[in-house]
């Protein structure tokens, strides 16, 4: 027996051990998701790859593959739900696209283009949190953060410094910065870390090349994310860098 | 929500009537609806405008699709808005600031009082003796600055700062031929 499982009714092979993700981006299909990325360990927590396997819910960057699992991914039902999840998370912070210098190439942005959110729906939440431009190099925008931690587990598991963490509960989550001070100034972080390419909207954005690509050129204005599966989940490639 | 182009059952297409407004918007969407050009005459033989910028009608009355433009930002935004709904079958916000709040929600995390006290009193450049503007026709501004769907029901969003002509030609079109209106790629815009 092949070691395959069914993605919306087309066979996706897999090797021993790999996530349903994992499996379906390495056959060019794609999930949508937020918090995944190849280079890292799945954190399961921006939910937007859930799927349906044998009927029931399951993250698909946590569940191993197996063999004959029949894997509901682009149902209408799921992306009404990952709309929802989207539209949460567009409320929770402060996502105003037209000034964000990211857009097009914002992962959160082309995923709700992907599953055609129209409106935020909810009431804004419209959070005051200032900005860190302390740092030479780099700027950080918390306006925009989605909590997914990849700068988290970039900084502490690629580039061994532990610059960023997740505080707070509930509504109260936010990322900080791990200096005395707070600033990312007062840390080694440096504009060539993992962590400084790896953010997938514009939290964390280096300093004076936000319009070398211009507005309309930019990856996902070239094609939508659900086609870029592949070029931007390369292992070693920046979110929103795929040439 | 299908909109009824016949004056009833074998009559002939009448035009459907169509409003539109800027409230706490910059009028780019107008701008950007003109931007679909030539095709405006072929979209009048389907259409006339009622209280519009285009026509300077002052008041809505009923209609069967409402354009919305810009957040709500003042009280008068408030009435505005609510006569549109009140008048319009179909209300649609088109913009980012209709749909999420735009640049002018670009104030919410701040006091309003703070703001008001730092432009016309404490900031630079201020003639000697500024003060807060109090002229009663001024409408109050609100603490914060809502998308419309806080404030009224609303049936459609076209988002985009703004909207493309094409995007908004398609999205209109779409919806006058009774289908449910659907944005390719590329027309689909937050910014």
């Amino acid at each position: 027996m092949n070691d395959s499982f069914l993605l919306d009714g087309e066979d996706i092979p897999f090797t021993p051990g790999q996530t349903v993700m994992q499996a379906a981006a390495a056959a060019g299909k794609y999930i949508p998701h937020l918090c995944w990325h190849p280079d890292f360990a799945a954190h399961g927590s921006c939910k937007l790859c859930t799927v349906k396997i044998g009927g029931r819910f399951a993250t698909s960057c946590t569940v191993r593959a197996a063999a004959g699992q029949e894997v509901e991914n682009r149902t209408d039902e799921l992306d009404a739900k990952r709309r929802t999840l989207l539209q949460l998370l567009f409320v929770e912070g402060n996502h105003f696209c037209p000034s964000c210098e990211k857009s097009g190439d914002c992962a959160l942005q082309a995923t709700a283009y992907e599953m055609g959110m129209l409106t935020p729906h909810f009431d804004h939440f419209y959070p005051d949190r200032p900005v860190d431009a302390s740092h030479l190099e780099v700027l950080l925008e918390f306006n925009r953060c989605i909590l997914c931690e990849l700068c988290v587990r970039a900084s502490r598991d690629v580039d061994g410094k532990n610059v960023f963490a997740l505080a707070g509960r509930g509504t109260r989550s936010h990322l900080v910065v791990n200096s005395d001070t707070g600033r990312l100034a007062d840390t080694d972080f440096a504009a060539t870390d993992r962590a400084a390419a790896v953010c997938p909207v514009g939290v964390i954005l280096k300093k004076r090349v936000g319009f070398a690509v211009p507005i309309g050129q930019r990856t996902y204005d070239r094609q939508p994310i659900s086609a870029s599966m592949g070029a931007n989940d390369k292992a070693g490639a920046g979110i929103g860098e795929a040439g | 929500m299908r909109i009824e182009t016949t004056n009833g059952a074998g009559g002939a297409p009448r035009k459907l009537k169509v409003a539109t407004v800027s409230l706490a918007g910059c009028f780019g969407c107008h701008m950007s609806f003109l931007d679909i050009d030539e095709r405006i005459l072929p979209l009048l033989e389907l259409i006339e405008f009622d209280r519009s910028p285009l026509t300077d009608i002052k008041h809505c009355g009923p209609c069967d699709i409402g354009l919305i433009e810009g957040g709500v930002c003042n009280a008068e935004n408030v009435h505005v808005l609510r006569e549109f709904r009140a008048n319009c079958k179909v209300l649609i916000a088109l913009g980012a600031c209709a749909v999420n709040g735009g640049l002018p929600a670009q104030r919410n995390h701040l006091e309003l009082a703070d703001i008001l006290q730092e432009v016309y009193r404490t900031g630079h450049g201020l003639a000697e003796g500024s003060r807060i503007p109090d002229d009663p026709e001024l409408p109050l501004p609100l603490n914060q600055v809502h998308p419309v769907h806080e404030v009224v029901r609303i049936d459609y969003f076209l988002p985009g700062c703004p909207p493309s002509g094409d995007a908004i030609w398609a999205f209109l079109t779409q919806l006058i031929e009774g289908k449910a209106p659907r944005l390719a790629h590329g027309q689909l815009h937050y910014d």
